[in-house]
């Protein structure tokens, strides 16, 4: 690894967003081919620094790209951006190539089905570069819960590229892969976008199928794009949403065009702040850039109010409970029986079930199934599980009300910036809070992305500016964070990418 | 909140975790630590609010109840840790009386 002012000579392409390379591609000054193996030559010089990828595609990537070149010269292209590379978090399925989701207990488990997300993206033709490093089970908000090793962030590589999409935004913020594919449960893809100073876009609830990512907490989790630009966020996911049959909680209208648009500019629109997040916990660097990005949406036209969530003070508990009663009953498939490892078998069952899953998933996965087992629980279930759930019914409510007055809502991403690694380790429950801002959107569903607004004067880490929408108001999103994108002008200029 | 090795013991028996006994008495801390904080919200009155189980509300999806192609058998199979006649073979089940 270099460091240096700007990035070595010759890779200007891999700097590129998807979308300038997909005019490059359509205008023929550039190959598939030769953009692949730009991307890989780059992965080979910065992998080993940043540990991003748990498994690479390289050939594969190379024999997509071949096809996507032949179909171009054509006149066939699958779509605009047919064969721009991309890579996926290793909970997304994938035929015929390995899938962990970053823990031991699927090591060597070769799916035989493709995810939807996967399948839609073969089908836009974007060659896969490989999957992507995790914390397990997407259990974590660092990448150190991986069972394998902990990915690293690009700007700093002694801390953590955040969780638990780490090595999706890893790659990305790097210039490994214009663009990658995670997933948010409470905040795993707008978190390490935040921290690695990349677009990171969760769509509503139900919009992106969820057939064939491995299951967390079923109720929260949805696919979403981390990407070097807005634009590139709200074409990724277009590429991925719609209704799917194959997964009955699939909103079951077609999607929007996220991209028409796009460049409306916000003149008019109204911003909530949310009273509640008063800031009490957050780095004075964190919270002067956020401050700054509020007076920018007011320079461009939009209002500010303050709009109140009182609810969103339990977000935290009624997410820590329900996320890991989901996942106690998820996870209960990993049993030894039909995939990945075995242990003790030849004992009896219930010792062969428990020696397995002992053995198998780390201890955050664990710490998570114990919780949710317990909140599940005879006895238990109203008082933790139970109240959790009406918890949701409140945040949901006061979202509806804060949405009478104001068109998005606007607050930090998270925090911090980037922390240290093992900074967070001994304490699961100080990783637990830093979610504070996120975990309520997931509760609600409602669509929200991280858009970065410059680096803190603290640390010199990107910093996380994070808009929420309606319910299936993407649209609307992707649009102020395109005008603020574009005022800020951080995204696509030397400042706002990693000296690495 | 304290959790008591016994409750542990018994949530590991219901999750099928087969915990070590340095796992058992570090689960003990952490479960009280969180449990501790997460059951505020124990304490709220929330008598009337409806519970939700999902952000969107789909009721009864459901296909036709159609035949169509799916996973062979083989490949079913393929990746299991053992397999025998077209099964998933799994250990003692039912113990001796």
């Amino acid at each position: 690894m270099t460091a240096g002012s700007g990035p070595p000579s010759g890779d200007g392409l891999v700097w590129r967003t998807a979308t300038e390379l997909a005019r490059l591609l359509a205008s023929g000054e550039l190959s598939s081919v030769e953009l692949t193996g730009a991307l890989i030559e780059r992965s080979d010089a910065v992998d080993p620094g940043i540990n991003a990828y748990l498994h690479r595609t390289d050939e594969l990537a190379l024999e997509a790209a071949g096809a996507a070149d032949a179909r171009r010269s054509r006149g066939e292209a699958a779509s605009p951006f047919d064969g721009v590379p991309v890579a996926y978090k290793d909970i997304f399925v994938t035929r015929g190539v390995p899938t962990t989701c970053g823990s031991k207990i699927l090591e060597g488990w070769v799916p035989p089905y493709d995810a939807t997300v996967v399948e839609r993206c073969h089908g836009a033709g974007l060659p896969m570069l490989g999957k992507t490093n995790l914390d397990q089970f997407a259990m974590g908000s660092s990448t150190e819960n991986s069972g394998f090793f902990p990915s690293r962030n690009p700007w700093d590589t002694g801390r953590v590229p955040g969780g638990s999409s780490g090595g999706s935004a890893a790659a990305v913020a790097a210039g490994a892969v214009p663009w990658a594919w995670g997933t948010d449960t409470g905040g795993s893809v707008r978190q390490p976008g935040g921290l690695c100073g990349l677009v990171g876009a969760k769509p509503t609830y139900g919009r992106i199928s969820r057939y064939g990512m491995i299951a967390f907490a079923s109720s929260l989790d949805q696919a979403s794009p981390l990407t070097r630009s807005v634009e590139d966020a709200a074409a990724l996911m277009a590429i991925a949403a719609g209704h799917d049959p194959c997964d009955s909680t699939s909103i079951p209208s077609p999607a929007e065009n996220y991209l028409d648009g796009i460049d409306g500019g916000i003149e008019g629109l109204r911003f909530g702040i949310i009273k509640e997040f008063t800031g009490e916990g957050s780095q004075p660097g964190v919270r002067a850039r956020v401050d700054d990005a509020y007076t920018r949406l007011e320079k461009l036209g939009g209002t500010l109010q303050e709009v109140s969530m009182p609810s969103f003070q339990h977000g935290i508990p009624a997410y820590y409970l329900i996320a890991p009663a989901e996942a106690s009953s998820n996870l209960a498939r990993f049993d030894g029986v039909r995939y990945g490892s075995r242990v003790a078998g030849d004992t009896n069952i219930v010792t062969m079930n428990s020696m397995t899953r002992d053995e198998g998933f780390g201890a955050e996965v664990k710490r998570r199934i114990m919780i949710g087992t317990y909140a599940l629980s005879a006895g238990f279930y109203d008082a933790y599980y139970g109240k959790a759930q009406r918890v949701r019914t409140l945040i949901i409510q006061d979202l509806r009300r804060a949405y009478e007055s104001v068109d998005l809502i606007v607050c930090p991403t998270s925090p911090t910036t980037a922390f240290k690694l093992g900074e967070r380790t001994d304490d699961p429950l100080a990783m637990y809070l830093s979610d504070v801002y996120t975990v309520p959107f997931n509760l609600s569903g409602n669509p929200a992305v991280s858009v970065p607004c410059g680096l803190s004067s603290d640390d010199g880490l990107p910093v996380g500016l994070q808009i929420v929408a309606k319910t299936l108001d993407e649209k609307t999103m992707f649009r102020a964070a395109y005008a603020f994108e574009k005022d800020l002008g951080f995204a696509g200029s030397p400042e706002g990418r990693p000296r690495l | 909140m304290d959790i008591d090795s016994g409750t542990v013991d018994y949530v590991a028996r219901l999750a099928r975790l087969a915990l070590s006994d340095e796992e058992r008495e570090q689960m003990r801390a952490e479960l009280s630590d969180i449990l501790e904080h997460a059951g505020r919200i124990r304490a709220l009155d929330l008598d009337g609010v409806e519970p939700t189980s999902h952000p969107v509300r789909l009721l009864n999806v459901a296909r036709p109840d159609e035949v169509r192609p799916s996973l062979s058998q083989e490949e079913a199979l393929a990746c299991a840790p053992a397999a025998e006649n077209g099964r998933f073979k799994v250990p003692r089940i039912i113990e001796e009386a």
